[in-house]
């Protein structure tokens, strides 16, 4: 659950951010740029032509002579003007165009995070929690974000005005400068003190927060769990600790997040004085001004200084309230790029799967949509051959572990020839789903090979292998949308009409029609709405709608009730009839009727054969359809 | 000088927030009355946090006014020493507002996380003391949210109140009557401006908020599909549809990037307004007030109080943009606030008894003409008139199709939902006269929807039994037929689950939860189809084993194989809530049709074929 860590490489990650930015805005991103400095820098300005217009009211205030001095405050003021335009227009666009470059470059890096996850194995999702990829495409863009929108715009505006302030301060008097930065130091190290407190603990308040959030999903999700087992006491008191870690360390954090801007403030009121005191005894000893104008210290120097003194003290203020933004926003883009950078699926295939027609006994490609399928390889030698899909499915010899370390699978022979059912039967963990897993490249294997119609699957290009597998998942997933659109996603250009057959063929019409909208019903969130066994008649009617030559269901009966089950059987029937099937239940009714049956146990076939020959041998086949009755 | 733009979006995003809509709620007076109640203990940050940001904004504005005479002294050729008197008094003050601002930030960082501490546990608790009906009556993602996003929401806007909402308008009220002791008329400047300023951003934030509240939605809706897909990507990856869910996925994410901009561009007005308001000011500061200066001989204006004057416009303006930020902060945090109300002003819709029963006789359960209803609005009850006397120590079995109502049935006995009409007795006693955890202790439910904690199998363990010893947890394992697979995790008993049991096996959840039940050592044991992951040759065997080990203890299991309930005492048939018949394996066979029919459909072929 460590979520919440900072960044490993500060620097490398600020760069390739920045550097997608510019690749992503080649034009938008400098004008933006630009107007931002011209905003800072003439933000920054104003006090040199307040100095000109106090030192003009200085001189001549005490005649009352207004009409002498007015042609020349007036020029200060239009000047002044023609500044604040620039610099409002300035703002107004860099704003204008920094919401088209945060969203935009958001949405690209979703983009990319998104259409680079759909090609990675299915190894990742199953060792990455769902929670927190999830928490890249949230929290993570979301620190982004800050990061783009506020802490860039804003680091170079604080660049420029320190820069500025620093120049026309030293243009001024080297002395008065000297004062102003030494506060500055005594600032930046508060800051670097206090700031650093405060990111840390809001790097710690996010993982409590996770924390807490994790637990009370877990308790929530099993709140009927603590309820059976009178547990609501001890789940209490479970909660206050952890709460009250969240309350310490959150309220530390909060603690230093607010008191850094009155400290903050307070420092620029004493440096405040400090700039008018040592003004003052300048002034009083008149000692010898240093500076870049040459210009002598004087009253009209020392007030403007005042008020720079404030700006600068200003700016530093607001940096140090952006540090825990640009840690925590670094820190989020190095994990958008952990998944951007993983590795997509290795696919070697060359062979790939074509729709074709039968000329004369020849194969031929056809771009018209036939029933026909057929795989297409070409050779180096420029020569294409083409082979009749036919679904015949082999597995050779082969090992299987999924941490390289436990054997998972070992020794693994199967012969499926098309047109046939092959049920796979064991406990739980004997490595039946695997088995399955390997077939369809979602695993790939240490030893051996699976030999489908004569090639090796890794010859076949992974998604027309995939394509020529239907599967029927233990856990049914269905997506948000219509129940016609969740039937059509197993082919995106069906009709309603061969939806409807499908949905027929699987039993499911009838409960679908029976629904307050039909076809046209919403699911919501996984077919919540739906009983379980619902949503396995759906996922089986959006197989049978892409008609695969080859089908595995994997339990996908195992919530139909066996009354429903001995219903809707005759549409599986249909379904199956003229396929290769692999077929995995727990329920011994379901694979009776296959044409082999294999025994699994601890990742090894120990039997094998049909039904009536299990049967015979009076082997593990045999204890488990008869144990219920024969424990002695 | 840059300030912070008041756009609700960045504001909400920079303090972690989310926009949320409801549609239903508590009206405003009675959140506000609930939420209160949690305040507690920190009442008294929550009262000290305005008084020393009061404090503080004196002293901030008082500070300009010295240094104005600061400035006018050293303009005068005073000596040092006066210079030195006021640059004394000025440090004091400084120092004197560094003390409000610190306690001020103290105290409301204090208050607002302890109000979210006791809110987390206020809606925490009041979980813990829900029925079932109430459980239902929440999604639990709902629940999670409310106590994690919502809570945070509430505890910015908390912060924000006690800090800014009382800042700002003091601020903005001294800010002016300084600017107009100092300024006299120059100050009328503000009065002209700052409506403008005022008025600009309402009509932003007018504008802006729903829009962003739209786009929040379809930014929840754009994240809850990757979610699906994530979720989902066994099945995206075998239907190859990886393209067609990039294509719909970049639709969206270009749709919604689209209504940001839209929406961000409307709010990136506020920088610049608020910088041409300041421009406006200081111009006129300028030429005005110099005008003033030299006209009236420094009389009426010197240059001290001139940029003091600046400093006090600056000062208006941003509090009046603290203002509105502060405005949007409770907006937004309104709604989270009456999430959190629903939930702590949810009654628990069980009632204990006043004078509970504190033994239970034996394990005898009895209905008595009972009908269920999850919702009295329900038009069908969901079980209607049963009859069932069941002895104590029978081993019962209960079948019936999908929607039969079988589980509701056993949810009844130890009191998960109360009876709509008629009475469940237990032991002879009716279950509401029993103290719920006594009743609960001694009817054991394994639930259908079997649930795991993190933690050691050990710890799990105990749930059941919080004083169980080794020995004890080891007979209910063996019992379970969870002992062997136990034995074979390296670490056994200590090996840990993770959150959900995904580390174990569907089959090895299910023993694991009959175990922990065990442990209870009930007289009322109830297994909801909880042996359905687990092969018929263990199934049997746990069932032979509380045969032997638990013969008093009532066994109901409700299953779907018929193999599962086969041997029972009697077995009840449910049909569309109501008993369609109760009878032995053999009575059934013979009477009923729907058990004929499922138990052929399970065992047609073996039949034939044995025979």
């Amino acid at each position: 659950m460590d979520k919440k860590r900072g960044a490993k490489h500060f620097l490398p990650t600020l760069k390739r951010v920045l550097s997608f930015l510019f690749s992503f805005y080649p034009v938008l991103l400098p004008v933006t740029i630009f107007c931002i400095l011209l905003n800072a820098a003439v933000s920054a300005i104003p006090s040199v032509f307040q100095q000109k217009i106090l030192s003009l009211i200085e001189k001549s205030w005490r005649e009352g002579n207004w009409e002498g001095v007015a042609p020349e405050i007036l020029r200060w003021v239009l000047i002044l003007g023609i500044l604040y335009l620039i610099s409002l227009a300035a703002g107004f666009i860099y704003n204008f165009l920094m919401a088209t470059i945060t969203q935009g470059s958001l949405k690209k890096f979703r983009e990319r995070m998104f259409n680079g996850m759909q090609d990675l194995p299915i190894r990742y999702f199953d060792t990455h929690s769902h929670g927190d990829i999830m928490s890249s495409y949230t929290n993570d863009i979301d620190t982004l974000r800050q990061l783009i929108s506020i802490c860039i715009p804003q680091a170079l505006v604080s660049f420029v005005t320190v820069a500025t302030i620093i120049f026309i301060m030293l243009y001024y008097s080297l002395w008065m400068s000297a004062i102003v930065l030494i506060g500055s130091v005594v600032m930046t190290r508060v800051v670097k003190k206090v700031g650093g407190g405060s990111s840390h603990y809001f790097i710690r308040q996010q993982q409590e927060l996770a924390r807490t959030e994790g637990y009370v999903q877990e308790m929530m999700n099993g709140q009927k769990v603590v309820k059976v087992f009178n547990h609501e006491e001890a789940a209490k008191r479970d909660f206050d600790r952890i709460n009250e870690e969240l309350f310490r360390v959150s309220e530390k954090a909060n603690r230093y997040a607010n008191i850094l801007m009155p400290i903050l403030a307070n420092i620029g009121n004493i440096l405040y004085v400090f700039v008018a005191v040592f003004g003052g005894l300048l002034l009083a000893l008149k000692v010898p001004n240093l500076s870049l104008s040459g210009m002598a210290l004087q009253i009209s120097i020392v007030v403007p200084f005042l008020n720079m003194t404030k700006q600068f003290a200003g700016q530093v203020g607001q940096i140090s309230t952006e540090i825990t933004s640009v840690v925590m926003g670094v820190a989020g883009a190095e994990r958008i790029f952990a998944l951007m950078d993983e590795k997509p699926e290795s696919d070697k295939g060359r062979i790939s799967l074509v729709r074709c027609e039968e000329k004369d006994g020849r194969i031929e490609e056809t771009g018209s949509r036939t029933e026909m399928w057929a795989w297409k390889k070409e050779e180096p030698d420029g020569k294409t051959e083409y082979r009749r899909l036919r679904g015949d499915v082999e597995l050779h010899g082969v090992d299987f572990s999924y941490d390289g370390r436990k054997t998972v699978l070992s020794e693994i022979n199967v012969y499926a020839r098309p047109g046939q059912k092959v049920a796979f039967v064991g406990a739980t963990g004997a490595g039946k789903t695997t088995i399955t897993n390997l077939i369809n490249r979602f695993y790939d294997i240490q030893k051996g090979e699976i030999i489908y119609d004569g090639f090796s699957i890794y010859d076949i290009r992974l998604k027309d292998l995939r394509r020529s597998l239907g599967i029927i998942l233990q856990d049914t997933v269905l997506f948000t949308g219509t129940v016609m659109e969740n039937i059509r996603y197993g082919k995106l250009d069906a009709t309603d009409e061969e939806c409807i057959a499908a949905a027929r063929l699987a039993g499911a019409d009838d409960f679908i029609t029976r629904l307050p909208k039909g076809y046209e019903t919403e699911i919501h969130g996984n077919g919540g709405n739906l009983s379980q066994g619902q949503r396995q008649l759906l996922s089986i009617a959006r197989a049978a709608v892409a008609d695969p030559p080859v089908m595995i269901m994997d339990e996908a009966t195992s919530s139909i009730d066996t009354r429903t089950e001995a219903i809707v059987q005759k549409g599986m029937d249909a379904l199956m009839a003229g396929r290769t099937v692999f077929v995995i239940a727990h329920r011994l009714s379901t694979v009776r009727n296959s044409d082999v049956i294999m025994v699994m146990d601890h990742g090894k076939i120990i039997e094998r054969g049909s039904h009536e020959e299990l049967i015979r041998a009076r082997g593990n086949y045999y204890q488990l359809y008869t144990g219920a009755f024969e424990l002695e | 000088m840059l300030i912070r733009p008041a756009d609700p979006f960045t504001a909400a995003e920079a303090f972690g927030m989310e926009l949320y809509c409801t549609e239903e709620g508590e009206n405003s007076v009675n959140v506000i009355r609930i939420l209160k109640q949690s305040i507690r203990e920190y009442k008294r940050a929550s009262v000290l946090a305005p008084v020393m940001v009061t404090g503080e904004v004196i002293l901030e504005c008082i500070i300009p006014f010295v240094t104005a005479r600061l400035i006018n002294e050293i303009k005068a050729g005073s000596g040092l020493q006066t210079i030195l008197i006021f640059g004394f008094f000025l440090i004091v003050m400084a120092m004197l507002s560094l003390f409000f601002g610190v306690q001020a930030g103290n105290y409301s960082a204090s208050a607002s996380t302890g109000f979210a501490k006791n809110l987390r546990k206020d809606m925490y608790y009041r979980v813990q003391d829900f029925s079932f009906e109430n459980i239902d009556h929440f999604e639990t993602s709902s629940l999670v949210t409310r106590m994690t996003t919502d809570v945070t929401n509430v505890q910015m806007a908390y912060m924000m109140l006690v800090r800014l909402a009382f800042r700002s308008p003091i601020m903005l009220v001294f800010s002016f009557i300084m600017a107009f002791i100092m300024g006299g008329q120059v100050a009328w400047i503000f009065v002209l401006v700052a409506p403008i300023l005022g008025i600009g951003l309402s009509l932003l934030i007018w504008k802006a908020l729903p829009i962003f509240n739209a786009v929040f939605k379809k930014y929840d809706a754009l994240n809850d599909s990757v979610q699906e897909n994530i979720g989902g990507m066994r099945v995206v990856k075998s239907f190859t549809r990886e393209d067609y869910e990039k294509e719909k996925f970049n639709a969206r994410a270009e749709d919604l990037a689209r209504d940001f901009v839209y929406a961000e561009k409307l709010v990136s007005v506020t920088n610049p307004l608020m910088q041409f308001c300041l421009y406006v000011v200081v111009l006129f500061v300028m030429s005005f007030g110099s005008w003033l200066v030299i006209t009236s001989r420094g009389s009426r204006l010197d240059v001290g109080q001139l940029s003091a004057l600046l400093t006090y416009s600056f000062q208006i303006l941003s509090s009046l943009m603290m203002l509105s930020m502060v405005f949007v902060m409770v907006t937004i945090s309104v709604e989270s606030a009456k999430r959190i109300a629903e939930v702590l002003s949810e009654e628990s819709s069980m009632k204990e008894s006043a004078h509970p029963v504190r033994t239970i006789r034996d394990g005898s359960v009895d209905f008595d003409h009972v009908s269920f209803k999850y919702s009295p609005l329900a038009e069908r009850p969901v079980l209607s008139d049963i009859e069932l006397h069941i002895r104590s120590g029978e081993m019962i079995g209960i079948l019936g199709g999908t929607g039969s109502s079988k589980s509701s049935l056993t949810q009844l006995i130890s009191r998960l939902y109360d009876v709509t009409e008629g009475s469940v007795r237990v032991g002879g006693v009716d279950v509401r006269n029993y103290d719920l955890k006594l009743l609960r202790d001694q009817v054991a439910v394994v639930l259908q929807k079997n649930i795991l904690f993190s933690g050691s199998i050990k710890e799990n363990l105990r749930w059941g039994n919080p004083n169980a010893t080794e020995e004890e947890m080891k007979k209910a394992c063996e019992l379970a037929q969870a002992s062997e697979f136990i034995e074979l995790f390296p670490d056994r008993y200590d090996t840990h689950i993770e959150q959900g049991g995904s580390n174990v096996s569907g089959g090895q959840k299910q023993r694991l939860c009959i175990a922990r039940a065990l442990l209870k050592k009930p007289k009322v044991l109830i297994l909801d189809d909880s042996t359905s992951a687990v092969d018929t040759r263990t199934d049997a065997l746990i069932r032979k084993g509380m045969q032997e080990y638990i013969p008093d203890t009532t066994k109901i299991i409700i299953a779907q194989r018929v193999s599962s309930v086969q041997e029972a005492d009697r077995i009840v048939i449910l049909d569309k809530g109501r008993i369609a018949a109760v009878g032995t394996h053999e009575e059934l066979l013979e009477k009923s049709p729907i058990y004929r029919e499922v138990y052929e459909s399970q065992n047609r072929k073996g039949e034939e074929e044995d025979g």
